[in-house]
């Protein structure tokens, strides 16, 4: 609760006025929605606003913060939301661990509708994307915005906010699947309230990065702000379009899209793919830029290469949503664009592995002996294979036999695991001995740990589904010699069973190494020694020292 | 250009228009035009709208996450028209908000499942796929049976969807509580309105085998047993269909 003794008296005040409205807001529905689901959720926004209030109130007349403040970049967010990431992280990758067993062993849902299969996996898709992902590239932009800008947050209140409504969004979204409330949109699955509240926060945060550039004493805006931005902006473009639906009544969870059918599916996969491009891909990329140049102490090998694949991944990606209904019932010509740009779109994808790899040229005895840019590396190294594959699935050919199959799933797995995950391993190993001023992790020895249990895990994971998906595809197309088809479709279910044990097997190594990575972190924050102030701790006062990829 | 670049990266207010027209445009070319092709959804006459219990099944349906594992959605592709049925038009999904096409197949596709099996065979296997299908790793679905069905909010449901472009009738909407009783009661003066309503083919029948009782289980299997026949248009030979789209 330190947090409140970090705001201005006035920062109190707003704080105040902002959470008797989120209160007066939650009691509407929970009154209007007493007899439905919703009034649960009312009910909790008021409580937790109640909560959050008492403790403001409490807090109210300690000493405001000082002057001093303004020496130094504010951080607090940046830990706040870095904790936060890891508890979901642990939260999403067990309910995706329980998942996954379900499809192995059925009746691991006690009878009760809250556990069972349909309700649960939206608990670990959101949770791990928008709980992990999202909680960690808030806290990681927070930090990097203001040290690429040379330029603290404009004030105390907003990025707690943000941090604080995001994460109301997230409880609302897991706690509704386990109680039926979705829309079920992939990815999207919150119901209307919920989305009108997450615009409320993302607008704020939009605002906050740009007061940050506004004051930016650094004449030229960073490369992995860029990303940010995209991350931001195109992610607000896509939430609005794809959640607009008319509520039954103020008083019901439930709502209507207002697309149906074939405009729904094409709207639903352009921000279906396109959370991966910007929640998943931009926004980790702009965490790659900071940290991996900055870890190895390495500049950005290629500037040109920067801006080619910026461009190019915000261009293209927003084309290639409709290879996800190939030999559908969308119109061809849409089907053969998103093919089309899907294969263009590997131009600049590897330019951005590349340019993450050639970085680490000169600085490979690190990647050796470190296992936090280890992490790293292995992440640039799965985003190469995994936008690779990506491609390649979205050929129409290779899509017949792909789509609907465990491949897929495997393929989203090589990227959330190899990918995002590892990045955001390694920007937080490497962030945190930076925020708690420590001289490095609790334990380096836990770290290495912590790698091979992923690296393990997601090998695992994505032979695993290769292997079901391809072998699936083919028993379902299968013919017998007098023509007819060869498999049931039980029988192909039947060949699964020992790769969803295997899949099953190499997330909860991935679990287990998630679960390391928090009691390290804790150890390092409760135990670890101090470490000197770092040069860029300190906001510059002379002349400005060299930032990575200048 | 690298110049430009070097100019437009010190305005943060060019950068972010350029990032917002960058992204833009590949949703505006392939998106816009599927409103305003009006070949893009075939023209059906005859399609009729889910009642007002197939509604309500449709909403649990959604809300257990079937669509997570079943597709509604065949494809062009020979193996799965003879595993599946004739593949889907856009139309059938015309009144689907949102659409329930899916993405993965860890079960059968269920576009064409409606009358593929009795209403026992469905109330069993969601009761307990086990019993019927030994290998199945579907979930047990057991409580629908004993849930109650929530029918008093279902004339705001039609009316919501009559906002986003299904057309019910003020009749509907007036009398969709007791249309979702009169579905599942065919003995009752209830049953009547259903098939005055929906036309003659609406299926009335005691879905969940109990016809005084009506649960989840009823809404659900209503709604299993319409699928892929709102419309007979995907058993029609393509050149029908082609003669409905040259009316205007």
């Amino acid at each position: 609760m330190h947090y409140i003794d970090q705001l201005t008296r006035n920062e109190r005040q707003s704080a105040l006025v902002i959470l008797i409205g989120l209160c007066a807001a939650g009691l509407v529905l929970g009154i209007a929605g007493r007899d439905s689901l919703l009034g649960i959720h009312g009910l909790m926004i008021s409580i937790i606003a109640v909560v959050t209030i008492f403790a403001v109130i409490s807090r109210y007349y300690n000493p405001e913060p000082g002057a001093e403040r303004f020496d130094d970049y504010y951080d607090e967010p940046s830990k706040l939301g870095i904790i936060l990431a890891m508890g979901w992280a642990v939260i999403g990758m067990f309910f995706g661990l329980w998942t996954s067993a379900l499809l192995a062993w059925p009746e691991l849902t006690f009878d009760a509708g809250w556990a069972s299969f349909g309700r649960i996996r939206p608990v670990h898709t959101s949770g791990v994307i928008f709980g992990f992902g999202g909680n960690a590239l808030i806290a990681t932009s927070f930090y990097v915005m203001q040290r690429t800008c040379r330029a603290r947050l404009p004030d105390q209140l907003s990025p707690l906010f943000i941090l604080f409504g995001y994460n109301i969004f997230c409880i609302l979204a897991a706690s509704g699947y386990l109680m039926g409330i979705t829309q079920s949109k992939e990815y999207a699955e919150p119901e209307w309230y919920a989305d009108v509240w997450l615009v409320i926060v993302w607008v704020t945060y939009f605002i906050t990065y740009l007061r940050v550039l506004a004051r930016r004493k650094e004449p030229h805006i960073y490369v992995a702000n860029w990303y940010y931005l995209a991350f931001i902006v195109v992610v607000a473009i896509l939430h609005i379009v794809n959640n607009l639906a008319v509520p039954v009544s103020i008083g019901s969870e439930k709502s209507y899209s207002i697309f149906s059918g074939v405009q729904d599916a094409m709207t639903q996969w352009w921000y279906g793919h396109n959370a991966v491009a910007f929640f998943l891909t931009a926004g980790f990329l702009g965490m790659m830029y900071y940290f991996l140049p900055k870890r190895a102490d390495r500049p950005i090998y290629s500037y040109r290469m920067s801006i080619l694949s910026f461009w190019g991944i915000t261009f293209f990606y927003m084309w290639a949503g409709s290879h996800h209904l190939h030999y559908t019932a969308l119109p061809q010509w849409v089907q053969s664009l998103g093919m089309t740009f899907s294969v263009m779109l590997l131009v600049p994808s590897w330019m951005s592995a590349a340019n993450a790899l050639l970085t680490l040229n000169g600085a490979w005895d690190k990647v050796r002996d470190d296992a936090t840019l280890r992490f790293m590396m292995v992440a640039a190294v799965f985003y190469g294979l995994s936008t690779f594959e990506g491609s390649f699935m979205a050929i129409r050919a290779v899509n017949s036999l792909s789509h609907y199959t465990d491949w897929t799933v495997g393929h989203v797995h090589a990227g959330a695991l190899g990918w995002v995950a590892m990045i955001t391993f390694g920007s937080i190993y490497a962030a945190v001995p930076w925020l708690w001023k420590r001289e490095s992790m609790y334990s380096p020895r836990l770290v290495e740990v912590h790698f091979w249990l992923s690296v393990s895990g997601t090998v695992v994971y994505v032979l695993a589904m290769w292997n079901s998906g391809i072998i699936q595809g083919l028993m379902w197309r299968t013919y017998n010699e007098s023509g007819t088809l060869a498999y049931s479709f039980i029988e192909s279910m039947v060949a699964m069973h020992p790769y969803y044990i295997a899949r099953t097997f190499g997330g909860l190594l991935f679990l287990m190494g998630a679960v390391v990575g928090c009691y390290n972190l804790w150890m390092t924050i409760r135990h670890a020694p101090r470490g000197a102030r770092s040069a860029s701790d300190l906001l510059p006062t002379g002349t400005p020292a060299l930032q990575p990829g200048e | 250009m690298f110049g430009i670049h070097y100019r437009l990266e010190r305005k943060a207010t060019w950068l972010i228009l350029g990032i917002i027209g960058a992204a833009s445009v590949g949703g505006i070319v392939e998106i816009a035009p599927l409103f305003t092709i009006h070949q893009t959804v075939e023209n059906v006459p005859h399609m009729r709208v889910y009642t007002p219990l197939e509604t309500a099944g449709r909403n649990i349906y959604i809300r257990e996450g079937c669509y997570a594992c079943h597709s509604q959605m065949i494809r062009t592709l020979r193996d799965e028209v003879e595993r599946y049925g004739p593949y889907s038009l856009a139309v059938e999904s015309k009144y689907d908000h949102p659409m329930l096409w899916g993405s993965k197949r860890t079960g059968p596709d269920l576009a064409r499942v409606g009358e593929k099996y009795s209403d026992e065979w469905h109330v069993a296997h969601l009761t307990n796929p086990r019993h019927l299908v030994p290998e199945s790793v579907m979930p047990s679905y057991a409580w629908l049976g004993r849930n109650k069905l929530r029918t008093d909010d279902l004339g705001a449901h039609l009316a919501a969807l009559r906002t986003v472009g299904v057309p019910y009738t003020d009749e509907m909407i007036k009398n969709a509580s007791a249309d979702a009783y009169g579905q599942a009661a065919p003995d009752t003066p209830y049953a009547e309105g259903v098939t005055q309503r929906y036309g003659e083919a609406t299926t009335v029948r005691a879905f969940d085998g109990r016809p005084n009782d009506l649960t989840e289980m009823d809404a659900l299997v209503a709604y299993l047993q319409i699928l892929g026949r709102l419309t007979d248009a995907a058993a029609k030979p393509v050149a029908a269909r082609e003669d409905n789209n040259a009316q205007p």
